[in-house]
């Protein structure tokens, strides 16, 4: 009994991981239907931007954070200027590749710079935010990223519903010739959508970080992790990335637990390819009805 | 005799035959049994073993690339999984091989038909999906398929992988480069000819149909799946040929070299190659390998500079990096890829000197 709720907490929380990693993946996707195979590196990135601005450079904690945010904010419209506006309206499969060219790029990048060692962050969060219920203790990271990942959800919620950057968004993504004929700035809106996702692509990589050690080779196999999650749940629904990813990380966790350590690594694959067979859409995601 | 055929001034095609023709001049017949010579008669024989076993890697990879052209180029049904089928290939060939005790010439097709039939199954995901949700289906199953071959190690031997040993094709040892060149470019040779004839007939004309608009292909009365499956299966066919004679190339096989990055350097050949073209697919495999080849050397020579200089800081990611770069540069500025770039050449000394 003891054994499953320990796995069961670990699941919880490894599920808040995916999702928040999740998140940042479906901003692109919803606003410029791009499938960012590079999302792990940006994760990268942003650890280790706030690795550099926090251990290095010797800035306090709060301004560091938000340095790296306003860091990954400005590469996120750098990558979006460079390389994907050339790319507006072209086949799926050159996107695809452009975002798995730019992957290696940046892991070689990283690599070169901060080499494949794990890196640690100085401790930064107080103990008082950890939860401990009887045999189970909850530490503090798992309680931050609780908070984080309601918070985001919150946040993305009101910013798609209401914010009228958020129905543009919405509207680029649902149909590109109508949204720029009824006077939407797409450029504008891809843009932006990159930049944000940088941002939280960076926050949840800070948030790894600090749980894992950042280490390149780990954060961008994250960002393969994500591809289930975000099938699981729907490519464009951001509460479908949540739930996504609490159901991989039970699963993982309790595959791993209950059956094989190796397994683990491989069964989101194969949920992946259940439910696309079964439910290509996901649980939440937008239903397109067309047929051949 | 017969009239000798040039480049007429303009198009002047009156029947689909002549539309169709491989050769449209003599000029190509002609470079195309020079280029042959040349392939057959001069290059085995003035290399060292080491531009041998590079030129005998893209032979493998060319193969292994135009069957992903027919896919992807041709069907339009983008595939992160390549490299995982060529590792089926390599791992049945070299079971048949030496479990089985089987002949080459039967283990190499053998372990064709086996990766076909593999491809086809997971192509059948392709009956609902299609353009960014098959692309993720085609890379769940390189994962799943590289933890078959590294954990069933009853068949696969597991991380330890398995040992081909002394195989030989008609007399002719595969384990010396020299003799491999022969077969590996003579399969090269057939399968460019099988593949380009095969554009002309109506499978390859019908998946060029299903990639430019499924719905109307449909409608025209192509049944979708069952060529989509076809396309599965012939792509995983030269995958499967190919990884087979790596497996006898290379003697022993591990789990290792299968993995994602392969696949993605098999999606960069043929992008960078051009895709929808077979010609492209071999200059796609050509410019990898080199680029595989300078980079690690050119990281190597620089290593041996920091070591020698005292700074010991590593240099090999930068190889990841320039591949990345080239990737996405070849994306934004030439994204038809080196075959576009060959025409162009080509018709610039046709036009010669007046391209107007």
């Amino acid at each position: 009994m003891e054994f499953f709720l320990q796995l069961l907490v670990n699941g919880i929380s490894l599920g808040f991981l995916y999702a928040l990693s999740a998140l940042g993946f479906v901003m692109i996707f919803k606003s410029s239907s791009v499938l960012n195979f590079a999302h792990g590196e940006l994760l990268a990135f942003g650890a280790f931007l706030f690795l550099v601005l926090s251990t290095w450079a010797q800035l306090p904690i709060i301004p560091a954070f938000f340095c790296t945010l306003a860091g990954c904010f400005f590469l996120g419209f750098v990558v979006e200027r460079l390389f994907l506006r050339p790319l507006i309206g072209e086949d799926l499969i050159q996107v695809v590749m452009l975002t798995v060219g730019m992957a290696a790029m940046f892991k070689g990048l990283l690599l070169f710079i901060f080499g494949g060692d794990i890196h640690q962050y100085p401790d930064f969060l107080p103990d008082w935010l950890s939860i401990s219920m009887g045999i189970i203790t909850i530490p503090a990271v798992y309680v931050a990223i609780f908070i984080i990942g309601i918070l985001f959800l919150l946040l993305f919620g009101i910013f798609f519903k209401y914010s009228s950057l958020g129905i543009y968004m919405r509207s680029v993504a649902d149909n590109q010739p109508a949204a720029l004929s009824l006077g939407v700035h797409v450029q504008r809106v891809f843009a932006l959508s990159w930049a944000i996702a940088a941002l939280v692509a960076a926050m949840s990589g800070i948030v790894l970080g600090v749980i894992n050690g950042i280490n390149v080779h780990e954060l961008s196999s994250i960002g393969l992790k994500v591809f289930p999650v975000v099938i699981l749940g729907g490519l464009d629904s951001i509460g479908g990335a949540i739930l996504g990813g609490l159901i991989i990380g039970l699963l993982e966790t309790f595959t791993g637990g209950y059956i094989s350590t190796s397994f683990r690594e491989i069964i989101p694959y194969i949920v992946l390819v259940f439910i696309l067979m079964v439910k290509p859409y996901g649980l939440f995601g937008l239903v397109e009805i067309e047929r051949v | 005799m017969r009239k000798f055929k040039f480049h007429p001034c303009g198009n002047f095609k009156e029947t689909y035959e002549k539309d169709l023709t491989i050769f449209e001049t003599d000029f190509g017949r002609l470079w195309a049994i020079i280029g042959l010579l040349i392939l057959f008669g001069i290059i085995p024989f003035i290399c060292d073993t080491y531009t041998l076993y590079i030129i005998n890697t893209i032979g493998i990879y060319a193969i292994a690339a135009i069957g992903l052209n027919i896919l992807t180029g041709y069907t339009g049904q983008i595939s992160l999984g390549h490299a995982a089928f060529f590792g089926v290939g390599a791992y049945s060939a070299a079971i048949l091989a030496t479990r089985l005790n089987l002949p080459v010439f039967i283990s190499l097709p053998a372990a064709g038909l086996i990766t076909a039939l593999t491809g086809m199954i997971f192509g059948i995901p392709s009956l609902r999906l299609k353009h960014l949700y098959l692309c993720i289906a085609t890379l769940a199953s390189q994962f799943i398929i590289e933890y078959i071959l590294v954990h069933w190690e009853k068949v696969t031997g597991g991380a330890e992988g398995i040992i081909v040993m002394n195989t030989s094709l008609f007399g002719l040892d595969l384990n010396n480069d020299l003799s491999f060149y022969f077969i590996v470019f003579a399969s090269l040779v057939i399968i460019i000819i099988i593949t380009v004839n095969l554009t002309r007939t109506r499978f390859i004309r019908a998946f060029i149909a299903i990639r430019d608009n499924d719905q109307a292909a449909e409608g025209m009365g192509i049944p979708v799946f069952r060529y989509k499956l076809l396309s599965f299966g012939l792509s995983s066919f030269y995958a499967g040929f190919a990884g087979a004679l790596f497996a006898f190339y290379t003697m022993s096989i591990t789990p290792e070299p299968f993995n994602m990055w392969l696949s993605i350097e098999f999606m960069a050949m043929i992008i960078i190659g051009g895709l929808g073209s077979i010609p492209g697919s071999v200059f796609g495999a050509i410019f990898i390998v080199l680029l595989n080849e300078s980079l690690s050397f050119i990281t190597e020579y620089l290593m041996n500079i920091s070591s020698s200089g005292g700074i010991s800081f590593t240099i090999a990611p930068l190889r990841e990096f320039v591949f990345g770069l080239t990737i996405v540069l070849f994306i934004i500025f030439e994204p038809k890829g080196l075959a576009e770039i060959w025409r162009i050449i080509r018709s610039n000394f046709r036009l010669w000197p007046f391209s107007y």
